[in-house]
């Protein structure tokens, strides 16, 4: 009747605390290092750090590998070659949100999101007018553009693997062409039927636009989710006397309504940063318009757009604000729909 | 007749945290060079197996044997580093072959997985391979050259009692086979590696009553040349296949050793009353 003391849970298989310390102090080393590099010899600018960064970092690689044995060597060599691999991957992505960061937070005054441009002109002062009619604008066109896309998107996802009906690979096919059509050509689409059949551009032709563009993202996504579905599970419902509809639609797009709202978010962030179909199909204004049937309605990306027309020193600025805005937007909808999606696989 | 559950029967002899130590190598029964000394395992916060040290004897079956959640599994896969692919777990402890801690800084885990093989529960042939790839795999895996491939292949399918259903047909994909012939033909990739000791994980309970006799009976063969360690929750397999059984059992806290001993003694005469209420099926 021994109590035995237990001891404490360790994990062996990972990296030791001094490793990681003794990595990290290198990275740093290897910084202070190509500073005082740069400040003391010729160097200079980006290329100058960008060098010396490179060559004392190769040093630090020469010296540490020498104490290495060939087996630790190898792996080494390989985990070098990632880490530079994924660094090289990852600095066009720094770069732009940088140089959108930086020439957008100057713009980015309580006033850009709460006031319109109705009764700024593009030079005035940054603390004049804003974007709030281009943010609704673009609000107003994803939300009917999902309204109409979802559901169309979640039934051919279900056509494809619920009812696998004779034209399946038709459905399919024309989904993945969608997928390639560019941008310009749905809104030249929508533009020939709709817009100038009616009343000019406005807010309903510019979410077909949208519409057209998001459907075979939410589709493909919707089929993707939908087949994760265990076989099981259907087998389980129509075991109990249930017909295929009510299986499809009490068992298997339930079990599945986090993966179809990111398929929602995802298509939502395909056509969020759309310029050219809105161009056509929605046209700008300076003001919220209330009619989506009737009128012409600001979008983000257009307001972008027009802005840098302009290409006075405000107007730019306003633009870079209104880039950085559709840019955290998009950020936003993703990191949402990854943590729904992760929700689904545990 | 009064009957008590088994965990108020723990909870009165106040055993179940002992620190059960069993040697199953005798003067008879040579070491197999595979011990645990005081390990434990946990995943996350959950301590799942408590203080288990085991000898285990060379060339012969050693059955894990308890009902489910008791932690055998989970020391089977303390044995060969195979633990540590579940997110969170942890462990403490020494697990030693020939005297070395395979946990210690030094050691390759592939190398030790080299030698210490593993079967599991569900056949999982690679499914992209032919049966003749499959079975050296693991050499190809392993960056290991042969001379002859060819000898190597019909050894160890033979030894994995496989080769005369497949030899005419060694290019067929490994998922053409039946439950029980890929199970086989994972004991044969096994092989081809030429382990010291293989440990398989309740390798029979996905499978039919024949595949499963064939497999035991490939079991028993195997056992003449290597240490196997093999997790039941069957006991009516252990009694058939295994030399040496040793019982693993959880009241809610984590797993421990209670027993372990000759199959033919735990099952006739067991030391300790909980490893008699389980081989005679009143609880688990």
């Amino acid at each position: 009747m021994s109590d035995v003391t237990i001891p404490q849970p360790t994990r062996p298989w990972q990296r030791k605390r001094q490793d990681v310390v003794r990595s990290a102090v290198s990275i740093g080393a290897v910084g202070v290092l190509s500073l005082v590099i740069v400040l003391f010899t010729g160097f200079a600018g980006v290329d100058g750090w960008a060098v010396t960064v490179f060559l004392v970092s190769v040093l630090l690689i020469i010296v540490r590998g020498r104490k290495m044995s060939v087996k630790e060597r190898g792996n080494a060599k390989v985990q070098l070659f990632i880490t530079a691999a994924a660094l090289l991957a990852f600095a066009p992505w720094i770069s732009i949100f940088g140089s959108v960061l930086v020439k957008g937070i100057v713009g980015l005054k309580l006033n850009f999101v709460t006031s319109d441009m109705r009764t700024t002109v593009p030079d005035d002062e940054l603390n004049l007018g804003g974007a709030l009619h281009a943010m609704l604008g673009s609000l107003l066109m994803v939300v009917m553009a999902t309204a109409i896309t979802l559901p169309l998107g979640i039934l051919s996802g279900v056509y494809l693997t619920e009812i696998k009906g004779r034209f399946t690979f038709l459905v399919r096919f024309v989904i993945q062409s969608m997928s390639g059509v560019p941008s310009i050509v749905a809104g030249l689409f929508v533009f020939t039927t709709y817009v100038s059949a009616t009343h000019g551009p406005t807010a309903f032709g510019g979410s077909l636009a949208l519409g057209i563009l998001m459907l075979p993202t939410v589709a493909r996504t919707s089929e993707e989710v939908l087949k994760l579905v265990p076989d099981d599970l259907r087998s389980a419902s129509l075991a109990l006397g249930a017909r295929q509809w009510r299986t499809t639609l009490m068992v298997v797009l339930p079990t599945v309504r986090s993966g179809l709202i990111t398929a929602a978010i995802l298509g939502v962030a395909r056509v969020i940063g759309e310029t050219a179909p809105l161009l056509l199909t929605a046209g700008s204004n300076t003001a919220f318009w209330f009619n989506p049937l009737k009128g012409p309605i600001a979008s983000l990306p257009i307001y972008v757009f027009g802005m840098l027309q302009i290409g006075t020193e405000y107007a730019v600025n306003r633009a870079w604000t209104g880039a950085l805005v559709l840019m955290l937007t998009v950020f936003a909808l993703f990191f949402t729909a990854r943590k729904l999606g992760g929700k689904d696989k545990r | 007749m009064k009957v008590t559950t088994v965990s108020q029967r723990i909870e009165s002899e106040g055993a179940v945290m002992s620190n059960t130590s069993a040697v199953l190598d005798t003067p008879e029964q040579a070491f197999a060079g595979l011990e645990t000394r005081d390990a434990h395992a946990w995943f996350g916060k959950h301590h799942a197996l408590s203080s288990v040290s085991l000898r285990f004897p060379a060339k012969s079956v050693t059955g894990l044997i308890g009902p489910s959640g008791c932690g055998k599994s989970t020391y089977l896969r303390l044995l060969n580093r195979m633990h540590e692919f579940i997110p969170n777990s942890a462990m403490a402890g020494e697990v030693l072959l020939h005297g070395v801690d395979i946990y210690g800084e030094s050691v390759d885990p592939a190398a030790i997985r080299l030698k210490i093989g593993m079967v599991f529960q569900k056949p999982n042939p690679f499914p992209a391979m032919t049966i003749r790839e499959n079975v050296i795999s693991g050499l190809k895996l392993a960056h290991i050259k042969i001379d002859n491939e060819d000898d190597l292949v019909e050894k160890c399918l033979n030894r994995a009692g496989l080769w005369k259903e497949v030899k005419d047909r060694l290019d067929a994909s490994g998922g053409s086979l039946s439950g029980g012939q890929q199970q086989r033909l994972c004991i044969a990739r096994s092989l081809a590696v030429e382990p010291e000791v293989l440990l398989m994980d309740e390798p029979c309970s996905a499978l039919d009553p024949g595949s499963t006799l064939r497999i035991e009976e490939t079991i028993k063969e195997l056992a003449e040349k290597i240490t196997v360690v093999i997790v039941t929750h069957n006991m009516q397999q252990a009694s058939r296949v295994s030399d040496y059984c040793a019982f693993f059992l959880s009241d809610g806290g984590p797993g421990v050793l209670v027993e372990a001993d000759q199959t033919r003694k735990m099952f006739t005469n067991p030391t300790d009353t909980r490893t008699a209420d389980y081989v005679q099926g009143k609880f688990g």
